[in-house]
């Protein structure tokens, strides 16, 4: 841990009196894939009428009573796993007690002291290309609460429950990012992971993924005494920051904190522990809670449920059907392809992408295609909008068009030219190449009499070209306008050395 | 036609099958006896009788054809704390309004099944809270039982007391009751009928009101053993939709209702022999053990040494789980609103004009015992006498196959009594709360008349899932105390 810590670098806040770092602990509240809720049998889904995916259960009709959803349970480990974490053999569900319109049993079943998933860790890439770890403390289920809709009426609020008792996972790390880029860059490699165990589908705008952001500041040197310790004292005092849904509130929210902190404490006064609301349209965090109005939870053991147990063979079999976890796709994509670190992580950011390279790199050059795959098909793809699902230009077309390119027949330039007609969807890049006569020129005739042309065309040229070998540029581009670009580069090449004598 | 509301479920359900009487007459003769008596007794809160007709002609069509289910035209009672649907619901709580479930509790859907007919709700404690059935919404319930040479009205214990006094008064064939802390046997033991408790998880729990979750179990209030086994067969079973039911197969349990005891070694706790304990429910216990050891029964001494903490235990463990099981009647859904002018005011007038006194003084017991800085010096210590107290009940199986106690400290006591020291009427449940608080099988079987004529029950505890034994033991006491009295009918 320690060497993972020295090499990471802080970023640092000038205030009045002194040097200040930031310190970001996260909540990330995690929707999980399922069909149906935690407790209930009710469907899970987007997009239906209000409250028309509401149980007896979820209504919290009287009697009615929670049964575990084992698949979210399935989900949970499964996510546990993929963070590299302990997975608790016993866990138990408590109930949190409070009252809210969008809480019908008057509290939510969540886990308290004994979570399904304990510590693990996460690594994170920075935006430089270096990594560090975040470790997690805990990941548990809990149920989601309903939405409350105040914009109907003036005088009445509405409550959909479509939403309550969805299953969620929350998933807590420890204090171990430094700065928004690494509170953002964690959430996203959090998310990578989600998606490609499938336990969430990590849509943001639906409120799929969210986070309470915990911030607070510190001295240079501080953080490193909290890490060699393990004790809180060395840290300032934290603020939760909720309603933070998009990577970029995250960072204003961060920014917007730290600087409201380190003001409070040069003026001499106490930064106090409370829960803190972010306002998108202000930029700024207002407090919701302190410390001594926050909700007394009443948290106990939910009598209703036995306590949870999983099975080792069961979770045996789960880690048998993980997927390969980006981590290990990237170094593999290193280690078989010869990528570089920026471009397999490009790469392996999404399973699809991961797999669009897989299929095209097939018996190709892998680095070849892996420039194609990054640069010229997924900036056309962002441009224009599209998911790598829903590419015009198939992964055996980009191999296609590398072949074309390994075996001469078309060169770089020209490669250009006839992947812009396949995304215009005239078809394969060797139907296009031979529509448009882009074949390459390597017939050395038809070169030789081009070069022969220019030579007599421009008898100054070829003198001056004996004395000055760097002009052989000039006849190469001479020779590719005669051709059409069509001529083989390395050919003209070594033609135009022969005959002008350089 | 009290020709045919005094029989017992077993005679009656003999009498259907061999078509002495059908089952409509069968119930019409107790829809008159409910009519007559029901202005005066208060036990049930919201009769059927239309869907009780139309149920017993079904049951008759059944009958005819030689099919039906084992209840076939039995008409039952059913405690208003049982989700009925199509039926106002209300567990006596004002702050349930006129709410009509669209469901039906496993419990009385297995009746249902098995061909019983619904008379009608039952009075009961609001929520199941109360000894006394005095804080019901619709009134206390009165007790057909009069002490000897006194017109007072009696209570018929709680929380189960519209299901003791009407299957008293003969006015069902048996009733569905619930047991939290002593809710069936305290009122079966007051009123001279059967009231079982089953291990917990026996009986479901879906589509029951709940009150203490780690504690609540339905069970029937019967006019004999062999009654209270017919019914408490039919109740029980595993169900997926409550996740502390049971998977265990229900057994035969009227088949066990007559057999021999001889052999069984009965515990008798010397920690329920309490201070100011009336004489003759010690002298009706000394007679249990005497009747049991006549038939051959081998009677062992034993010690519960955490007996004493089982009170103030579940008077920890019971509000606590109801401060939370009830959060959810806030006027937001269903039942009963009063309106506020934001949402904490509605929660706040909604709750305060919903819920009674007893209710109220629950909640907030368990919301204090819950709160931070209180949870482990109440709740997380009462959790751990708890175990202690399974713990004794574990050692005592090594060296016993059941238990003998009283089933209450005293006989019925008169409405209004009690009603104002809430520690005088917690102590009605001290005999019994120990086997809520353990999950163990518990009976009362009425043994005796007290000197001012009132019934006196003794309670059998059994082994978890053992409730065979003490049916077995339960029909040897009844058969020795041949209890036969019978309220006088006033009404």
């Amino acid at each position: 841990m320690t060497d993972v810590i020295a090499e990471r670098e802080s970023k640092v806040i000038q205030g009045r009196t002194g040097a200040w770092e930031i310190v970001i602990g996260l909540e990330v509240h995690a929707q999980v894939s399922s069909k149906s809720k935690l407790f209930s049998g009710a469907a899970v889904g987007f997009g239906a009428g209000p409250n028309e995916q509401v149980s007896l259960v979820d209504a919290a009709m009287p009697g009615m009573l929670p049964v575990l959803n084992r698949f979210c349970v399935e989900q949970a480990v499964r996510t546990g796993l993929g963070l590299k974490a302990q997975i608790n053999r016993k866990s138990r569900f408590a109930r949190k007690n409070y009252f809210y319109a969008d809480l019908p049993q008057g509290y939510q079943i969540s886990q308290f002291d004994e979570p399904i998933v304990g510590e693990g860790e996460v690594e994170v890439e920075r935006e430089d290309g270096s990594f560090f770890t975040v470790r997690i403390e805990r990941l548990h289920l809990e149920q989601d609460a309903g939405k409350l809709i105040h914009d109907l009426s003036p005088t009445e609020s509405f409550v959909d429950l479509n939403r309550a008792g969805t299953a969620l996972m929350e998933i807590v790390s420890r204090p171990d990012m430094r700065s928004a880029e690494e509170a953002t860059a964690y959430v996203q490699k959090l998310r990578t992971i989600l998606i490609y165990l499938g336990t969430c589908d990590g849509d943001m705008e639906k409120g799929n993924l969210r986070a309470d952001v915990n911030v607070s500041v510190c001295r240079p040197g501080d953080y490193e005494k909290y890490r060699e310790t393990g004790s809180f004292k060395h840290l300032g005092t934290r603020c939760e920051i909720k309603n933070v849904n998009s990577f970029r509130f995250m960072r204003a929210a961060v920014e917007y904190e730290a600087r409201r902190q380190i003001e409070i404490i040069e003026d001499g006064g106490k930064v106090a522990q409370e829960t803190r609301l972010f306002d998108p349209t202000k930029g700024e965090t207002r407090s919701m809670r302190s410390k001594e109005e926050a909700h007394d939870y009443r948290y106990f053991p939910d009598p209703d449920l036995l306590p949870l147990v999983v099975e080792d063979a069961w979770i045996e079999e789960i880690k048998q059907s993980l997927p390969e976890l980006p981590d290990d796709k990237r170094r593999r994509f290193i280690s078989q392809y010869g990528l570089s670190s920026y471009d397999a992580n490009v790469l392996i950011s999404e399973q699809a992408r991961a797999d669009f390279y897989e299929k095209a790199a097939s018996g190709r050059d892998a680095k070849l295609v892996a420039n194609w795959t990054t640069n010229e098909l997924l900036a056309r793809l962002t441009k224009d909008g599209h998911d790598i699902e829903d590419s015009p230009v198939p992964p055996e077309h980009i191999a296609e068009l590398v072949a074309l390119i390994e075996d001469g027949t078309i060169s770089s330039k020209i490669a250009k030219q006839v992947f812009d007609y396949v995304w215009a969807g005239e078809g394969s890049p060797k139907a296009v190449v031979e529509k448009h006569g882009l074949v390459q020129v390597t017939d050395t005739g038809a070169i030789e009499t081009a070069i022969d042309q220019i030579m007599a065309a421009n008898p100054d040229k070829v003198e001056a070209v004996k004395d000055k070998p760097q002009a052989l540029g000039w006849f190469v581009g001479q020779v590719m306008k005669a051709t059409g670009g069509k001529a083989n580069p390395a050919a003209v090449n070594d033609i135009l050395k022969a005959k002008l004598g350089v | 036609m009290s020709a045919l509301t005094n029989i017992t479920l077993k005679a009656a359900l003999d009498g259907l099958k061999s078509k002495a009487f059908t089952s409509e007459e069968l119930t019409r003769a107790h829809v008159e006896a409910i009519e007559k008596a029901n202005p005066h007794l208060n036990a049930f809160v919201l009769p059927t009788f239309e869907r009780a007709i139309e149920m017993a002609k079904a049951s008759d069509a059944k009958l005819a054809k030689g099919q039906g289910g084992e209840l076939e035209g039995a008409p039952l009672g059913i405690k208003d704390l049982f989700c009925t649907e199509g039926v106002r619901t209300t567990a006596c709580s004002n702050i349930l309004g006129e709410f009509v479930p669209t469901y039906e509790s496993t419990v009385t859907a297995n009746l249902w099944r098995d061909g019983a007919v619904m008379l009608g709700k039952l009075n009961m404690d609001e929520f199941a809270m109360g000894s006394s059935n005095e804080t019901s919404r619709f009134g206390p319930v009165v007790n057909p039982w009069k002490a000897k040479g006194s017109n007072a009205s009696l209570t018929p214990g709680g929380s189960s007391g519209g299901s003791a006094s009407a299957v008293a008064a003969d006015l069902c064939l048996g009733a569905t009751a619930s047991d939290t802390g002593g809710s069936i046997r305290q009122p079966a033991a007051f009123t001279g009928t059967v009231g079982i408790k089953p291990t917990y998880g026996r009986a479901s729990r879906w589509g029951i009101v709940a009150f203490a979750s780690s504690l609540d179990q339905a069970g029937p209030i019967a006019k004999s053993v062999e009654d209270a086994a017919i019914l408490l067969k039919s109740m029980c079973g595993h169900d997926a939709k409550d996740s502390t039911s049971l998977d265990v197969p229900t057994p035969d349990w009227p088949s066990f209702v007559g057999k021999s005891v001889k052999g069984l070694r009965i515990g008798v706790p010397k920690e329920y022999r309490v201070d100011g304990m009336p004489e003759e429910i010690e002298a009706l216990w000394r007679q249990g053990i005497a009747w049991l050891k006549d038939a051959g029964c081998e009677i062992v001494d034993i010690s519960l040494p955490h007996t004493k903490y089982a009170l103030p235990t579940y008077y920890i463990v019971a509000p606590a789980e109801a401060s939370s099981n009830l959060a959810r009647y806030d006027g937001v859904r269903y039942g009963k609103r009063a309106e506020g002018k934001n949402l904490i005011d509605l929660y706040e007038n909604t709750r305060a004009e919903g819920f009674g006194n007893e209710v109220k003084r629950r909640v907030l017991i368990g919301t204090y015992v819950l709160s931070a800085g209180y949870y482990d010096a109440y709740y997380v210590k009462a959790l751990k006498v708890r175990r202690r107290i399974a713990q004794d009940f574990d050692q005592a199986w090594a060296k016993v196959d059941a238990i003998l106690t009283p089933s209450t400290p005293s006989g019925a006591f008169a409405l209004g009594d009690k009603a104002a020291d809430p520690v005088a009427m917690y102590l009605n449940d001290i005999f019994t709360v120990t086997a809520n608080l353990a999950g163990l099988p518990g009976i009362s079987v009425p043994a005796g008349l007290g000197a001012d004529g009132l019934p006196l029950g003794l309670q059998l505890i059994g082994k978890p899932l053992d409730e065979s034994t003490i049916f077995s033991l339960a029909g040897a006491l009844e058969q020795a105390a041949a209890f036969k009295a019978k309220p006088e009918k006033w009404w």
